[in-house]
């Protein structure tokens, strides 16, 4: 017995160093990194180095936000916190409104993310930049929302985020409305009903094949609203699977399924590490119908070890797209690439667009008082949000309901050559 | 007056350091000043010492390796929040609901402890870490096909499919995977510390007895002790599903404190955890699993200003301190320094 438990506790060692070096893209990126409970957040803006114009005003605006930096999903949240790291950057250079921006680790874990957002308010945070990715945004959100902050998420699409949207499945509404939460994203039904529409419209497949992640928030809960939107538009379903968390390296039975019921194109509503594993595998296998995405794909190409050829001429429906010709997503993606060497996914749009989605909002609202209450802040932002129209990376004209979802036109992409270019 | 033995007054001790903490922690979280992130913490702290200790039992003191501990937690966990949840309108008080909540979770986790001694007891060593470890991934597996709603006529459950059709003003509470998305926070720190103190009161009273006594007997060594005619799968049972409901508690514990539970929550990882806080505080010592517990649950947190090296430093910190408790001239220093022990050993 002795032995086996050596054995386990060293294994764990090992885990938990790996788990340590995920983060280590993200080294000093934050601009002003200001020390936990230090109240000084002038002098820690200018001190990273990063932010030019970031010392000209006394005080600033704290912003926290919550993310993965570590562990399997870090690179969301990494790339969230970048792209939000580079609008608090220029908008510190600008000179007006500061910002005094924060990330926090939550390695994907609503517990640990809880604990974040604690950390955060211990730190003095006024505006909350949400949870990176959806079950631990379910447990900040509540959190924000008993001490009224104002949280605006960039990528934690569900719809338990925010609350008081109906259950697909048994059209009950299981959480009330959470008042002070908003979207970047779009909320998980409507992606799935919009891939369905896409699909649908530009008769993409005549038969579809699903496989989903069954023990996955996100992933359920597009495919729950892909479906029924599915069966009304009249596509036809051929083949559906699912994988769980334990059994995301094999998917010869999902894909044989697939095959075997003849399906033209598969629909994998999950985030781009399955994915990867599931073009590679089918590769293998001889089997190559036409690939259909979402939001999470995105990242796939920089997964270490893709050959990216099989990406080829995979779609998937996202917001943003960082081959656009439009000159701020040029800047944006140019200043990106310059301080992290890659290409910004959506999620560091997402990020991007939330820091000035929040600056306009207080631009708008004139407000310069920094020693201003969480509170009192967001009641301003609310009134703000639900009024205003926003122009950001990820969509032109983008508009808040009460109910905290956001509308904007998704954009259908497509990978060639390696690069993700838009499907009109 | 009788001198008490040394067992008793460790466990003395233990009771005294417990209410000590807590009294102390209470009076500083009454301070405005007092860290958000500690408060948050403090209900899980005393889910985790509690999963422990329960552990210890199974670990240190029947001597038989559980990797499968996380799936008790998690059966308790599911059960008293979902029974809270149903008893919302029923009972209004919130410290009652938490109160039937965890016995209900305790119950139902020594139930499910119970039915997979049958098979597991048979076993021993090796392959009974195999078969928790087994039976840890079944129960994530079964509750994220788990769908509970309830509406005015009561509970409705379904498998697999999420089959079902709710009345007026009925609402999902288990949703299969998304877990349960809105728990209602009714742990408080007390509830935590009377758990703590109840969990102690058990384990200390099971050890010292007759009971007890026959079950470190099969741990020394089993042959004996079934020839001098005890009962193997008596205790061996008695013990383990003690350690299970326990464990249901904790986890009920855990999961009303939470804004949100899901089942992955609950996975090989989490059992692990429990098992390096049982093996740092030392087999079979209670309080060094409650220092443990509560103090690598504080750690993550507490190293956040270090940023990225945050999870390196806390491997790290594992390391040395697992070598340093287990090297001889360490122990032999604090036996100079502390002289009462070591007359203690000799007498």
């Amino acid at each position: 017995m002795k032995k086996t438990l050596a054995l386990i506790l060293a294994v764990v060692m090992c885990v938990c160093l790996f788990a340590g070096c995920g983060g280590s893209a993200d080294a000093g990126s934050t601009p002003a990194s200001g020390d936990s409970g230090s109240s000084a957040s002038a002098g820690s803006a200018g001190e990273s180095g990063s932010g030019s114009g970031s010392t000209a005003s006394g005080a600033a605006f704290k912003l926290g936000g919550i993310g993965p930096l570590t562990g399997g999903a870090a690179i969301y949240g990494n790339a969230a916190k970048n792209g939000a790291t580079i609008a608090a950057e220029e908008i510190n250079a600008l000179g007006g409104i500061q910002i005094d921006l924060r990330y926090e680790d939550d390695a994907h874990d609503a517990e640990k993310s809880v604990n974040a957002y604690n950390t955060l308010k211990g730190w003095g945070m006024q505006i909350s930049l949400g949870s990176v990715t959806s079950t631990p945004g379910v447990a900040t959100s509540v959190e924000a929302n008993n001490d009224h902050v104002f949280y605006l998420t960039p990528s934690a699409s569900s719809t338990d985020v925010l609350g008081g949207i109906a259950n697909p499945l048994t059209g009950t509404v299981d959480i009330p409305r959470k008042d002070t939460i908003f979207q970047m994203c779009f909320v998980d039904p409507n992606q799935g009903s919009a891939s369905a529409q896409y699909i649908s419209d530009q008769n993409l497949g005549s038969k579809i094949a699903v496989i989903y992640k069954n023990d996955d928030v996100y992933s359920t809960g597009v495919y729950n609203s892909f479906a029924p939107k599915a069966a009304e538009l009249g596509l036809d379903i051929v083949s559906t699977t699912t994988f769980t968390e334990d059994t995301k390296t094999d998917f010869s039975v999902q894909l044989n399924d697939a095959k075997a019921n003849g399906a033209d194109l598969v629909f994998l509503p999950m985030y781009y590490d399955a994915a990867a594993l599931i073009l590679t595998q089918a590769s293998a296998m001889g089997y190559s119908p036409k690939w259909f995405g979402i939001d999470g794909m995105d990242g796939i190409l920089s997964v270490d070890g893709f050959d990216t050829a099989l990406a080829e001429g995979v779609m998937l429906l996202t917001p943003f797209n960082a081959d656009s010709d439009d000159a701020r997503t040029k800047s944006f993606v140019e200043k990106y690439q310059a301080a992290y060497g890659e290409i910004p996914n959506q999620f560091a749009a997402d990020g991007y667009d939330c820091v000035y989605a929040i600056y306009e909002a207080l631009n708008n609202a004139g407000v310069t008082d920094t020693s201003l209450s969480a509170s009192d802040l967001c009641d301003i932002l609310i009134e703000q949000f639900t009024s205003m129209t926003f122009d950001g990376l990820t969509g032109d004209g983008m508009t808040w309901g009460t109910d905290g979802a956001v509308t904007k036109s998704p954009k259908g992409m497509f990978i060639q050559n390696g690069v993700y270019v838009g499907m009109d | 007056m009788k001198k008490l033995d040394r067992a008793a007054r460790t466990n003395l001790l233990t009771y005294g350091f417990v209410i000590l903490a807590f009294v102390i922690l209470q009076l500083l979280s009454r301070s405005p000043s007092f860290s958000p992130t500690l408060r948050g913490q403090l209900v899980p702290i005393c889910a985790y010492v509690v999963m422990a200790l329960s552990l210890n039992l199974t670990v240190g003191i029947l001597g038989e390796l559980s990797l499968g501990h996380a799936g008790f937690m998690s059966v308790g966990a599911f059960s008293g929040a979902v029974a809270a949840a149903a008893l919302q309108n029923a009972i209004p008080s919130p410290g009652l609901r938490l109160a039937l909540a965890l016995v209900i979770g305790a119950i139902l986790a020594g139930v499910v402890g119970a039915l997979i001694s049958v098979p597991v007891l048979r076993l021993n060593g090796d392959y009974l870490a195999i078969v928790t470890l087994a039976f840890g991934q079944i129960i994530k597996s079964l509750i994220e096909n788990f769908y509970v709603g309830v509406d005015s006529a009561g509970l409705h459950f379904s498998f697999l499919k999420p089959s079902i059709s709710l009345g007026e003003g009925g609402r999902m509470i288990l949703n299969g995977p998304m877990g349960i998305p809105n728990v209602a926070k009714i742990s408080t720190f007390t509830a935590g510390f009377l758990l703590i103190m109840v969990t102690l009161f058990i384990i200390f009273n099971l050890v010292r007895s007759r009971a007890g006594r026959a079950i470190m007997a099969l741990r020394d060594n089993r042959i004996a002790a079934e020839s001098v005619g005890i009962n193997v799968t008596k205790y061996k049972m008695m013990a383990f599903v003690t350690s299970a409901a326990l464990a249901g508690a904790a986890g009920a514990l855990f999961a009303l404190g939470q804004n949100t539970i899901v089942a992955v929550k609950f996975d090989f990882n989490t059992s692990i955890l429990i098992l390096v806080f049982v093996v740092l505080g030392g087999l079979g010592n209670m309080w060094g699993s409650i220092i443990a517990a509560a103090a690598l649950t504080i750690l993550p947190e507490a190293l956040r200003q270090l940023r990225d090296y945050r999870m390196l430093i806390y491997a790290v910190v594992l390391i040395v301190v697992m070598l340093t408790t287990n090297s001889p001239q360490l122990k032999a220093l604090l036996g100079r320094l502390l002289p009462h022990n070591e007359e203690k050993e000799a007498s």
